[in-house]
This record gives structure tokens, C-alpha cells and sequence, in this order.
């Protein structure tokens, strides 16, 4: 359960939108069903008191809306960040994608966001209403009588087990406290998979990649894939079909996307939060973080704001790429 | 009836400036590497996106070679460096998802190094050719 009240967050964004601070304001507002939160921009105090939502499925990352929402504005915008977001919003400063000038940025604490596809595996489909109490989600469903108790450990979503930081990296004005840096232990997936055989780790990702539909979510929603021109929407670049045609296809978007925001990337984990099939994508990324931190020393995007890139960026000295395995198997 | 033996096809990405020349030279020089090496010329190793190594792989590849000019000689100054930082990335992943690291590789061969150019083909076609086709990266309907 989140240690912050949704009424704090409400009387805030009223009270910035009312003395004329900002112009609109950027938050979390209802969907369809309970835990579906809808990313939406309101305008007045009262859709504000009406519509605004904060729960454990607030894990929607603003940073990336700015780069849309801040373009026509003639004044402030208010956004809502937890920590994690606010490293890519640093991340989309370095790259001036905003205006800074534009933005008023709150920063929310955060205890983790629940995964919604975790809670339906112990409650099974038709949630019809949850409660968030300090035992955790008490989930009633239309198919039985009694409402179940799900604890909060249970249902954290992956990239919030192993949350790197809770430190607010970028911030006008702060509600709570913010955190420290986290020692996570994100990166030991990574090298589980690495420990495989190639023909284990061939298979696993042929079993995992391919239950991908090319429905583009992860490139859609990810705040470092912020280029006007996609090379997956360019019908010249043989890139572009929306159905994966072949097992080639797959593990070729896959590569790309990763490949494209490696560097750039501070493992927010959008990715893999919006996947509809699950494919754990936030797995490809990190193995270029870490690669990138075992290579040419540790670096976190979006850390700083101004800070270059590892891949737009060169030593006289750097690893040759036929050294790369020997410095990978002697660790 | 006589029985084909297997030969891989690999594509070399060789730099303007010095691996294509490079190449000219083992040629000039008469030296012996595989008819199936083909030479795609490049302005600069960095020119290299990793989409085009995916290409070839997708278009039939067993292997590719990308060459450069040594750290340092960059027609462009830093090109280079670029390619290995970038390169070292993709291989490594390519390698994470389970494609054999023996089929991607990045050489230094200058315009003086002829004799580098031949060695290094004939020895990474050898290589590939002990893995066979390229099996984990094709494209079925790229398929002749």
C-alpha cells in the first residue's frame, strides 16, 4: 500500500491549478475497472477531485507524455513522478526533448506498484472491486462469495522486487520523503540466463519471443524511444509488419528495440509492464546495462541530466569486441 | 554423382579507406581467401547498422565480418571507435540469445595488410564452416 494519500495528491494538484502555477496537470485518472489507471491530463479542479486516481497500479511513467503534451502548451503542465520516472525524465532532458521551462514536477514516494496479471493468478478473472487496506488488496470477485486477502510481497510487480532506486533524481517540489540508491539485485536474471548453454538460451528465448504479436506497446510506451521517425513504421525499411511473420522477425525487433535505446535506457521497466504476452523485455535491456557497466564502467541513465550516452561515446582503450566473451566467462 | 560440399557464405563489411583496400591488396598480391566472401564496401566500419548484420543473416549469411581501420587510422577520426563500442554490444547480445558467437566478428585490417585481410577470411571462413548454416537466424521465406 502506498504510504502517500491519494487526498494529498489531489489538494496539491488543485491547489497549483487554482493559484495558477500550472495550466493543466498530468496524473493517473480512471479506467474501465479498478486496477486499469488510465495516464490522462486534467484541466479543471474538479475532474481533478473526480477522476484522479492514486493505488498500486499507478505504475504509468509520465516522462514520455511530456515530449507530446508539453509541445502545444502555452503554460505549465504539472506531472506526477515516482523515482524511477524521474530518471527518464533526465533522460529525455539530456536528449531536449521538453522544455524544462514547461514542466512543474512532483515527486512521489513509492512502496512498488502491484502487477495486475500476479493478482489474477491467485484470484482467477471478474474482479469486481478492491480494497486497499494495510493487509493488503482485498479483491472481491463476481464468481465468489468471500472476498480474498492478497499480500502486497505477492503481487509487487518484477521490476519493483528488485526497485534499483528510490531516490527522486528530478524534482520542483516533493511530497513525503524522497529515498536512497538501492543495492538490487536486478541484474542476477541476466546472469542466469548467461550461466545457459547457447542451445538452452536459444530455446528460451524462441519460447518467450515467440508469443510476440508486434502489437508495438514496448516501443510505444517507452520514454528513450522518442524518435518522430520509427524505423518500424517506415514501409521502405522491411522493418515495419505488424504481425510477426516468422521466428526471424521477432528476435530481430527485439534486437533492434533493445539495441536502439541501449545506453539510453534506466530500466524503468515499461516495457515489460505493458507487454500483453509477458515476454520479460526488461531482460534484453539490462543485459546491455550490464554489459555497458562491465565494459566501459557503471553508468546509469538519466542519473544526471547532460551526462553522454555510452554509445555516442568512445575511449582510445575501449574493449575490443573480440575480447568481449573472454572478459564475460572469466567473471 | 558428385556431392556438394558444403561451403558458407559470408559477408564481409570492409571500410572505403583501408580494409577494402586491403582487400585489392591480397588480390593484387594473389593471395588465396574464399570465393565465398562478399565484399560490401562501406564508407566507415560506424557505418555499420546492426539491422544490416541482422540482413544478412536473415538473407542466408552464415557469417559476417566487419572490417576497419585500425584504432587511431579512422579516415573520419573516431568512426571506429564507435563500431567497437556498438559492435561489442551486439555481439555479446547476440550471444545472449543463444546465436553462435563464432559467427560475428570485428577485424582491423589496414590498406598495407593484404596478407592480414586473407588470413583473417580464410581462417574466420573455416570457422563457420565448422557450425554449419545458419540455422537460428534465417528467414524461411528468404530461402532460395
Amino acid at each position: 500500500m502506498q504510504k502517500i494519500t491519494r487526498d494529498t495528491l489531489v489538494s496539491k494538484a488543485v491547489s497549483l491549478l487554482e493559484n495558477g502555477t500550472v495550466d493543466a496537470v498530468l496524473g493517473w485518472g480512471k479506467g474501465e475497472f479498478a486496477y486499469d489507471v488510465t495516464p490522462t491530463v486534467f484541466e479543471t479542479a474538479d475532474e481533478i477531485r473526480e477522476n484522479f486516481v492514486w493505488n498500486d497500479f499507478c505504475g504509468a511513467n509520465f516522462s514520455k507524455y511530456l515530449v507530446s503534451k508539453t509541445r502545444k502548451l502555452e503554460g505549465k503542465i504539472l506531472v506526477f513522478l515516482k523515482p524511477c520516472d524521474t530518471y527518464s525524465f533526465n533522460q529525455l532532458l539530456t536528449e531536449h526533448r521538453f522544455d524544462r521551462e514547461k514542466v512543474y514536477v512532483v515527486g512521489v514516494p513509492c512502496e512498488g506498484m502491484a502487477d495486475i496479471s500476479k493478482v489474477k493468478a491467485i484470484t482467477g478473472d471478474g474482479i469486481s472491486a478492491i480494497d486497499f487496506t494495510d493487509n493488503g488488496l482485498v479483491i472481491t470477485t463476481l464468481y465468489d462469495d468471500e472476498p480474498k486477502t492478497v499480500a502486497y510481497e505477492d503481487i509487487l510487480a518484477e521490476r519493483c522486487v528488485n526497485c534499483k532506486s528510490k531516490k527522486h533524481v528530478a524534482y520542483d517540489e516533493l511530497l513525503g520523503e524522497t529515498g536512497e540508491v538501492l543495492e538490487s539485485a536486478r541484474f542476477d536474471e541476466v546472469a542466469k540466463i548467461e550461466a545457459l548453454t547457447p542451445d538452452e538460451r536459444f530455446a528460451f528465448w524462441q519460447g518467450e519471443l515467440s508469443r510476440c504479436i508486434r502489437c508495438n506497446a514496448c516501443r510505444d510506451v517507452c520514454p528513450a524511444c522518442t524518435c518522430e521517425k520509427c524505423v518500424f513504421d517506415n514501409p521502405n525499411s522491411g522493418a515495419e509488419n505488424k504481425a510477426p511473420a516468422n521466428s526471424f522477425e521477432e528476435q530481430m525487433f527485439h534486437i533492434i528495440r533493445a539495441f536502439h535505446v541501449a545506453g539510453r535506457c534506466t530500466d524503468c521497466g515499461e516495457c515489460s509492464r505493458v507487454c500483453p504476452q509477458n515476454i520479460p523485455l526488461h531482460l534484453l535491456n539490462r543485459k546491455f546495462i550490464r554489459d555497458i557497466d562491465n565494459f566501459y564502467g557503471e553508468y546509469q541513465a538519466g542519473a544526471e541530466v547532460g551526462t553522454r550516452a555510452p554509445l555516442v561515446d568512445y575511449n582510445l582503450d575501449d574493449l575490443e569486441a573480440s575480447d568481449v566473451f573472454e572478459r564475460r566467462d572469466s567473471e | 554423382m558428385q556431392v556438394n560440399e558444403y561451403k558458407p557464405l559470408i559477408v564481409a563489411f570492409c571500410c572505403n579507406w583501408c580494409s577494402y583496400a586491403g582487400a585489392d591488396l591480397a588480390g593484387n598480391n594473389r593471395l588465396n581467401y574464399p570465393a565465398d566472401v562478399k565484399i560490401i564496401r562501406v564508407p566507415c566500419s560506424c557505418r555499420v547498422n546492426p539491422m544490416f548484420i541482422l540482413r544478412a543473416f536473415q538473407r542466408g549469411a552464415d557469417g559476417v565480418i566487419i572490417c576497419g581501420c585500425h584504432p587511431g587510422d579512422c579516415h573520419y577520426t573516431s568512426g571506429n571507435y564507435y563500431t567497437r563500442r556498438r559492435m561489442a554490444l551486439l555481439f555479446s547480445m547476440l550471444d545472449y540469445l543463444g546465436i553462435e558467437r563464432e559467427r560475428t566478428r570485428l577485424e582491423w585490417v589496414s590498406a598495407a595488410e593484404g596478407a592480414k585481410f586473407a588470413a583473417t577470411m580464410n581462417d574466420f571462413a573455416e570457422k563457420v564452416a565448422a557450425l554449419g548454416e545458419n540455422k537460428r537466424l534465417e528467414d524461411l521465406r528468404c530461402k532460395k
